[in-house]
């Protein structure tokens, strides 16, 4: 459990941080957290020269909301997810979700920017993003772009980021009505067996807009467009839920871990989702 | 002599002793981040040892390079098996009379197993050259299934012993068999199975797990050539033993040797065995000159040092048919792994599982134990448990549930039934030992009038019916445990360790101001030793516990003892303890008779002085004794005030206890939620109950780990697949639910305090009460057994055979 040698550098700007990232080359990444790559590095899964912290940007920093649109830093922390009593008023799903991330020493250090960026299934963030249908924004050495959560993850650890860009933040539309983040783990610290992000909008007896993302049940997060069209219309009757669940089963891959095997998961996938559409309906 | 006598009762309690809360004395350097732990030594000029490791379950070593290791600026030496096999150091004994490789002789027999050890300067270093050392495998078939061990086409694991019929323990069958042990009566036992009205059978399997100690395993050893002495400072529950093993493998005198166990965090059974990690520290040190430090990291830990349990136990019990118990048959399949590397007393190679009749009056039993080698890790240690007796306690407190179920009868009632009566004690059990005292009806009454066991039933039933109506989707369970541990190894007659008999000591000195400085040759590792020994002296000799230093773990100074596990530091070192306090008192009332010029049968004991009887008025403190004891010539006395005790116990001790768990489980997700857990525990004389308090609710905190999920689990081409705590399930205090402790104390009458060790008893207790409550739940849906660990995809599965998802 120890990494090989590596030289640490911390740049002060978001500048000097791409300048170093396409200076320095495959043998180089980005650390924010490090709850995933330090554990990495440690049991020598990966290898690498230079490790560039993000640390001292102050910029990757902070919680931004103007009409409607928030904007997150890269470098904000979970913690300071779940204190901001701003983000908890325009999006307490986000809250929700952070709560469910491991334990309080984690969620200190660990950043939204490096729970999406990364590209681990196992991640929370990157479902919920999905289902908020937030977008990401890379800088790279051609500049600026925006790339959509839900064109984001290609496989695990393969996203549409370039090697030589920085997810510097994450902005997505202050959500409408109901929300859940429902998931099931085996014990605090673990990733999820199951989980669904679920936002729904209802007028009256109706559903008007619905939105679901699984995680950790394939090797990408699952959002599935079928699953909330099935409930929109819907007074979420029986039916139409059993016909959003089926969607969205549809759209998972479970593999089998020690968490348990294949069928297991299709069935507490079902659960959870279900779960969390009665809970996010209870809130529209 | 003219001051205020205080009361007696104020006296009493200024001292601390027997049976009071003392805080513990250890918490104040464990709660500032001020222990000193293995890792925390730090030498001067000290290098650092990382061992290369197999990838393979089976494989030959063809050839080993290390020449770009030993490039690498800082590398010192790479030690191969050739390195130390002029020493006759490539192999060593384990505790269970087979041996072990130290480094890879030719051939690797678990994942993880040792292969090289690099010494470097610095401790990256050593890992960047472990990843340069090129090993060159040939893997061979893999036996992971310990039933497919003695198959035609299985491999042979131990070619070192293929030919060798006869093993430690008496004849082996089979190239991958260890051992049968064999107790009780068979002929009778299947007699009576044959023709009882009654008969249950079960396969309970104790799963495979590794105690998970806050330090893991490691030493700094430090070999002086100047004076020709080794120091080695280790994660060790046995110092002596390690002391006098280390001499007889290195061939260095035994006073030349000196080993400290300084704050080792926790052992569980983890740091008995002597480990390849330790031989390589010492040769290393003994080649380079230089102190070398080795400190496996978690991963290591989990794959390679002793894991715990892997028995697999077949078991038939008999009864009449209104529930009297008459016999109890078991074959347990023992998979230990690549070498056998038990810590168990040498004429016991399945420890004391032949305390598997539990806390019931069982006339004919029967117990064979076979030995099995298989790709996994060595060990087979006691976790948190006397030798096996977790297993044991397993076995029937799930053979009670089994045949309760047959009986159409409640599990309590049957319990009841069956218990070992208050006045047959000493009880002498079927399978051959004698249980000193117990009062089982009395603690089973108490513990179900406390939970309300029948109202329980009651809501449990409405619970049924609601789930059967659609109304709910949780199913309630109730576990019963009532378990009888078997502790405090042991009478020297029947209880050693590679020859080493199993007494223990106690060396005090009082110092002529009256305070006192006490050793052992035990080790706590958290039992809080410091604490509850001064609060045994302090009541025999009258000396605050205070102002009583404790001191274990250096065997330069402390006495010759065994160690710490097995529950044994109270039965016999807290034996040895009070004895010594009495020799101490005794020379007392010698010195308290001249000083008070009255004949010594003329005085007597009160509680911190000795008094001339008659005359309260008259009297001289131990305080004033021990001044005199050094500073006055008193004719036919030496000076001084000291005493020895060694002390080889009678027999073992019995604690029991009886526990009730109640859980709520989630048919469709496989979650479980315990919502109430009960413990009474009868350690006979309660030295102090909040380190009792805190002892349960530890160990009941690790059998839930156990019964719920913490597994050490292989693939088929055995590859450990829980090697990290990701999946290594180590519950934090979210996952820990609340526990009720209550009590009953019935002294052990052979122990000169009547103590008789608690700190395993929540973990012999827990683990059944847990999974019989998850056995429970499904009672109503036809299910007899389902095997722990009771994770949630298991619960859930077995929800799902049943039906539960229709």
């Amino acid at each position: 459990m120890i990494p090989g040698a590596f030289e640490y550098h911390r740049p002060e700007s978001v500048g000097a941080a791409v300048k170093l990232l396409a200076e320095l080359g495959e043998e180089s990444r980005v650390i924010a957290g490090g709850h995933s790559l330090i554990p990495m590095m440690k049991l020598r899964m990966a290898d690498l020269s230079h490790l560039i912290d993000l640390q001292k940007i102050d910029d990757l920093k902070g919680i931004r909301i103007e009409g409607g649109r928030i904007t997150i830093g890269a470098m904000t922390t979970q913690h300071e997810l779940i204190t901001n009593a701003a983000l908890q008023d325009a999006a307490p799903i986000l809250r929700e979700a952070a709560l469910q991330i491991a334990d309080p020493q984690v969620r200190y250090v660990g950043t939204l920017g490096g729970n999406v960026a990364n590209g681990d299934p196992g991640n929370d963030m990157p479902g919920l993003m999905q289902c908020l249908d937030a977008s990401f924004t890379l800088v790279g050495p051609d500049g600026e772009r925006q790339v959509a959560a839900r064109d984001f993850y290609e496989a695990a650890y393969f996203t549409a980021r370039a090697d030589e860009e920085i997810l510097t933040a994450v902005s997505f539309d202050a959500p409408q009505g109901g929300y859940a983040y429902e998931k099931q783990k085996r014990k605090i610290g673990d990733y999820a067996t199951a989980a669904a992000a679920v936002l729904i909008a209802r007028d009256g007896d109706r559903c008007t807009a619905a939105s679901i993302a699984m995680t950790n049940l394939a090797d990408t997060p699952t959002y599935s467009a079928e699953a909330g069209a099935a409930l929109v219309g819907s007074g979420l009757d029986d039916e139409a839920v059993k016909a959003a669940v089926t969607a969205a089963l549809s759209a998972i891959e479970p593999a089998e871990d020690n968490r348990g095997p294949v069928e297991f998961k299709m069935h507490v996938a079902g659960v959870i989702l279900r779960r969390a559409i009665d809970r996010a309906w209870s809130r529209a | 002599m003219n001051e205020m006598t205080p009361p007696k009762n104020e006296r009493s309690a200024a001292l601390k002793g027997l049976g009071t809360a003392r805080k513990r004395v250890e918490d104040l350097r464990f709660t500032q981040g001020k222990g000193n732990y293995v890792d925390d030594i730090q030498q001067p000029g000290m290098l650092f040892g990382d061992f290369v490791r197999s990838p393979y379950a089976h494989a030959r070593v063809k050839s080993i390079n290390a020449e770009a290791a030993l490039a690498l600026p800082g590398v010192v030496a790479v030690l191969t098996a050739k390195d130390l096999e002029p020493l006759s150091l490539h192999w060593m004994p384990t505790l269970a009379g087979d041996k072990q490789m130290v480094l890879a002789d030719g051939k690797v027999l678990f994942q993880g197993q040792e292969v090289a050890f690099v010494i470097a300067e610095d401790r990256y270093i050593a890992a960047d050259a472990v990843e340069l050392v090129e090993v060159d495998y040939e893997e061979r078939p893999v036996l992971v299934d310990p039933m497919k061990a003695e198959l035609p086409d299985a491999p042979v694991l131990r070619e070192d012993i293929a030919d060798t019929l006869e093993g430690a323990h008496g004849p082996r069958r089979h190239p991958n068999h260890i051992f049968t042990w064999e107790q009780g009566d068979k002929a009778a036992t299947e007699a009576v199975i044959a023709e009882a009205p009654v008969v249950a059978e079960e396969m309970v399997y104790y799963h495979r797990t590794h105690p998970c100690p806050l330090e893991t395993c490691g030493c700094v050893a430090s070999m002086d050539k100047v004076n020709g002495k080794l120091t080695v400072w280790g994660t060790f529950q046995a110092p002596h033993v390690v002391r006098t093993v280390a001499s007889l493998l290195s061939g260095i005198a035994e006073h030349n040797i000196r080993i400290i166990s300084p704050d080792i965090g926790g052992g569980f059974g983890n740091k008995v065995g002597v480990y390849p990690g330790y031989v390589c520290s010492i040769v290393a040190s003994i080649v380079t000159g230089k102190p070398v430090k080795w400190i496996e990291d978690r991963m290591e830990n989990l794959m390679s040092t002793a894991f715990a349990r892997d028995y697999w136990m077949k078991g038939k019990i008999a009864a009449t048919a209104d529930g009297k118990i008459t016999g109890l048959w078991c074959h347990t399949t023992a998979d230990h792994g690549a070498f056998d590397a038990c810590a168990d007393p040498t004429k016991f190679p399945a420890g004391f599982m032949n305390i598997c009749t539990g806390s019931y009056d069982i006339p004919t039993a029967y117990l064979a134990v076979d030995g099995i080698y298989t790709n996994k890790a060595p060990g087979g240690v006691a976790y948190r448990c006397s030798f096996r007796v977790t297993e044991a306690a397993y076995f029937i407190e799930r053979m009670i549930e089994v045949l309760a179920i047959k009986l159409g009868m409640d599990a309590a009632e049957l319990r009841a039934k069956n218990f070992i009566r208050k006045d047959q004690f000493p009880y002498n059990s079927a399978l051959g030992w004698e249980y000193d005292s117990g009062d089982y009806h009395t603690a089973w009454d108490k513990a179900l009038k406390a939970v309300d066991y029948d109202g329980l039933r009651r809501e449990q039933a409405e619970r049924l019916e609601a789930f059967k109506r659609g109304e709910t989707r949780k199913l309630m369970g109730i576990g019963l445990t009532h378990f009888t541990e078997i502790v405090g190894a042991g009478p020297v007659k029947n209880c050693d360790i590679l020859g080493m008999g199993m007494f223990d000591s106690c060396e005090i000195r009082i110092h002529p101001t009256g305070s006192a400085i006490a050793r052992l040759g035990t080790i706590s590792q958290g039992q809080g030793h410091a604490t509850t020994f001064a609060q045994i002296l302090a009541s025999e000799t009258g000396i605050p516990a205070d102002d009583i230093t404790i001191e274990e773990g250096d065997t330069d100074t402390a006495p010759y003892g065994l160690g710490t596990y097995g529950s044994r530091s109270t039965p016999v070192a807290g034996a040895a303890t009070a004895l010594a306090g009495r020799k101490i008192r005794a020379k007392a009332q010698m010195i308290a008779a001249y000083l008070l010029e009255v004949h010594d049968n003329d005085i007597e004991w009160d509680v911190d002085r000795f008094v001339v009887k008659g005359a309260p008025e008259r009297f001289k403190t131990m305080k004033e004794i021990a001044y005199a004891a050094y500073n006055q010539a008193i004719p036919g006395v030496e000076p001084g005030l000291e005493a020895v005790s060694y002390y080889d116990p009678p027999n073992m001790t019995y604690p029991f206890g009886a526990y009730i768990c109640v859980l709520d489980i989630d048919v469709d997700t496989g979650e479980a939620e315990v919502r109430k857990f009960y413990a009474l525990d009868d350690c006979g004389t309660r030295i102090n109950p909040m380190i009792i308090e805190g002892q349960v609710h530890g160990g009941l905190t690790e059998a839930l780990a156990i019964a719920m999920g913490q597994e050490i689990a292989y693939d088929e081409i055995g590859n450990v697949k829980t090697g990290t705590l990701m999946d290594f399930f180590l519950p934090t205090a979210w996952e820990t639910p609340n526990y009720t402790t209550d009590y009953t104390e019935t002294p052990s009458p052979h122990h000169p305090i009547g103590a008789k060790g608690v700190g395993e008893s929540p973990n012999v207790g827990g683990v059944p009460c847990f999974s019989n409550a998850v056995n429970d739940a499904f009672r109503a849906f036809g299910l007899t057994h389902t095997q722990m660990p009771h994770d949630h995809w298991r619960i859930w599965k077995t929800a799902h055979d049943l039906g539960l998802h229709a």
